[in-house]
């Protein structure tokens, strides 16, 4: 090693959990202890927020707390005993709350307003210290009482351990259920689920437009995989791409100008690029193996890639404004299905280790691979907007289900609802 | 160099300490650990089609713009189930089909016959692997010689792979078996015109299951005539 400055990774591991520590201690006066070689999740308490009767939603605090709870930072002490529970700062009395072994808590209230939305004021303390590390208010429709709790708990997530939190986020994914297959989008925590497209024959490979607005996917209606890009506001749909052969796997373009496609209309699965409007597709390789699975980098510079070209399929990327292919992956007879997390420097995969599928992660900078999961069936992930967090599709007793993992390893959840789920796709 | 060694000492410290935190909801994988006992666990990759024992007779591709009339509906009849033995289904029943090619396939709407041997529409592939094997030739050449003799019939040659791995990279590696049985196909003659290959990958198994029983059944290549 003859760099003056240490490998990225090195940073990563050493540094990350004091900066984290440090950012604990300047929040909340928080650290992570690690006793035991077991980690201290974060205690805290929620009181219920004030909510008229007559205001339709869950109470937020009941929301939050179950977000909070299945993150893996945080456990929640119970507020039972603690009553009269507090609703505005007057009332919160802070000993009581020291002596529950809080070092957080939340309180929080829900206002109607005269034109019928709702305003949602809540306040997050720091027990220990005594201390106000929030007090905010959010306005949101009637009905809108669930999106205020996922926007409070990355507030809460944020203040409490220094980075950004997931909760606000959607996922897309597809259902099979009844011989139907359902293209569906839900909030992160899988809840308030809508169909957006469904069909008797196999939907694929969902790609999230980077404004939100539209989902490309491949449907297998005609008989043959073709890709399309369908509208989320009006459900309107338009085919991108139906060639002679297969189209499938698309990929947006940082700008949402163009797509990445993989169609089979030359020669073997091969990609092309192709306006978001339709229109002629380019090639932008020729390999004697098949190429798959495109994804861009979020600087618009390379485009990432499965292929076999090497003998075994391999991660690859190629520079959009022209040049040669590189081979990313090494370790391993199978690395496939790249994601690249929002700021560029990671990679997720899928990698076949003893003849299971896992996740794994890539730093692009020093090429260090690490596997997060371990379980065997593993496909399809998907970075959280805030990269810290990897969606993907696994099988539990023969069933599909969608799981996260931390970047580093340490954090797992699965996400809970009914029938078969798979291709998983993080909302930007 | 010291400090980075120094620096990768409280890393390993950092890292084990942290390899025990894993406080989470335990993911429950007691159905994955179950399928890898009884799985072969590895991946289909296949490698570049190769055609055996194929006559070469080309001819100039010619456009067909018409589609056969939809009349009564076929039953589609799979290969036969294969033996304990075998690892490619379906070639115990080939002997019979080769004979009765020249006579009874030529007929228009013979495909719609579930006696014809037209209604032998399988060709099954070895795992890695995207060549047909030469018992599957029979297949290829009645519906050549019936193509050929028909050229306003049209085939959807629908490539499949197994479970396996990645959804898309599947659909990639059934698309080379579907090719692989239109270039077989092209040099029996039949103009590229009344053939497209397209892959379904692993999307539609003919077998449900999680174990090389369901696998070798599901690593196909199917012949569909437009309109049937």
């Amino acid at each position: 090693m003859t760099s003056p400055f240490f490998p990225f990774s090195v940073w990563l591991r050493t540094l990350l959990p004091l900066l984290l520590s440090a950012a604990l201690q300047a929040h909340a006066a928080m650290t992570i202890e690690i006793v035991g070689g077991a980690a201290k999740r974060i205690p805290v308490a929620l009181a219920p927020f004030a909510m008229p009767a007559g205001v339709a939603g869950e109470n937020p605090a009941a929301v939050i707390s179950a977000n909070l709870a299945r993150s893996g930072y945080f456990q929640i002490v119970s507020a039972k005993g603690q009553e009269p529970l507090p609703t505005r700062p007057e009332e919160v009395r802070m000993p009581v709350w020291r002596a529950a072994g809080a070092e957080a808590l939340l309180i929080g209230q829900v206002l109607p307003l005269p034109d019928g939305r709702l305003e949602v004021r809540f306040w997050l303390y720091d027990v220990p210290r005594q201390s106000e590390l929030a007090g905010l208010s959010l306005t949101v429709p009637a009905g809108g009482l669930r999106s205020a709790a996922h926007r409070i708990s990355d507030v809460v997530h944020e203040k409490l351990l220094g980075e950004p939190g997931n909760y606000s986020g959607r996922i897309a994914y597809i259902l099979k259920q009844n011989g139907w297959f359902e293209l569906q989008v839900a909030d992160a925590d899988s809840q308030n689920a809508f169909t957006v497209a469904r069909s008797p024959e196999p939907i694929i490979s969902p790609a999230w437009s980077p404004d939100g607005s539209r989902l490309a996917y491949v449907s297998f209606e005609k008989k043959k995989p073709i890709v399309y890009v369908q509208r989320l506001a009006d459900g309107s749909r338009q085919v991108l791409a139906n060639f002679r052969g297969s189209n499938s796997a698309p990929a947006w373009s940082p700008d949402g100008r163009q797509l990445a496609v993989t169609l089979s209309r030359d020669a073997v699965s091969q990609i092309y690029l192709i306006d978001a409007a339709g229109g002629e597709p380019r090639r932008i390789a020729s390999s004697p193996g098949l190429d798959t699975e495109p994804v861009f980098s979020p600087d618009g510079q390379w485009l990432y890639f499965t292929s076999d070209r090497g003998g075994s399929p391999q991660i690859y990327r190629i520079p959009l404004a022209g040049g040669q292919a590189q081979r990313m992956t090494f370790e391993g007879g199978y690395n496939v299905s790249p994601a690249i997390s929002p700021d560029g420097r990671m990679m997720a995969f899928v990698h076949r280790r003893d003849g299971r599928f896992q996740i794994a992660v890539m730093d692009l900078a020093t090429r260090q691979m690490q596997v997060l999961t371990d379980t065997s069936f593993d496909e399809s992930p998907s970075f959280a907007p805030n990269g810290r967090s990897i969606l993907y599709a696994t099988l539990v007793n023969g069933r599909g289900v969608l799981a996260t993992v931390s970047v580093d390893g340490r954090v797992r959840q699965r996400l809970s609802q009914t029938g078969d789920l798979r291709e998983p796709a993080w909302a930007p | 160099m010291i400090r980075q060694s120094i620096l990768a000492v409280l890393a390993s410290l950092l890292l084990a300490a942290c390899s025990g935190m894993q406080t989470e909801a335990p993911i429950d994988e007691s159905g994955a650990a179950a399928r890898v006992s009884t799985a072969t666990p590895v991946t289909e990759a296949t490698r570049a089609p190769t055609v055996t024992a194929a006559t070469p007779e080309p001819r100039p591709g010619t456009a067909v713009g018409t589609t056969a009339p939809i009349q009564r509906p076929v039953v589609e009849t799979r290969a036969l189930p294969p033996s304990a033995e075998q690892t490619v289904p379906g070639a115990a029943a080939m002997a019979p089909v080769a004979g009765a090619a020249k006579t009874d396939v030529i007929t228009p709407g013979a495909h719609r016959d579930p006696a014809s041997p037209l209604a032998q529409r399988v060709i099954y592939f070895e795992f890695d692997s995207a060549v047909i094997d030469g018992r599957f030739q029979p297949i290829l050449d009645v519906h050549a010689a019936y193509l050929k003799a028909n050229p306003g019939f049209k085939v959807i040659l629908q490539g499949h792979t197994d479970e396996r791995g990645s959804r898309e990279y599947n659909l990639a590696l059934g698309q080379r078996r579907a090719e692989s049985v239109r270039q077989a196909m092209t040099l029996l003659g039949v103009p590229d015109g009344q053939m497209e290959a397209v892959s379904l990958g692993e999307e539609k198994p003919a077998v449900e299951g999680h174990d090389e029983s369901a696998w070798k059944m599901n690593r196909r290549t199917e012949i569909h005539y437009v309109g049937e």
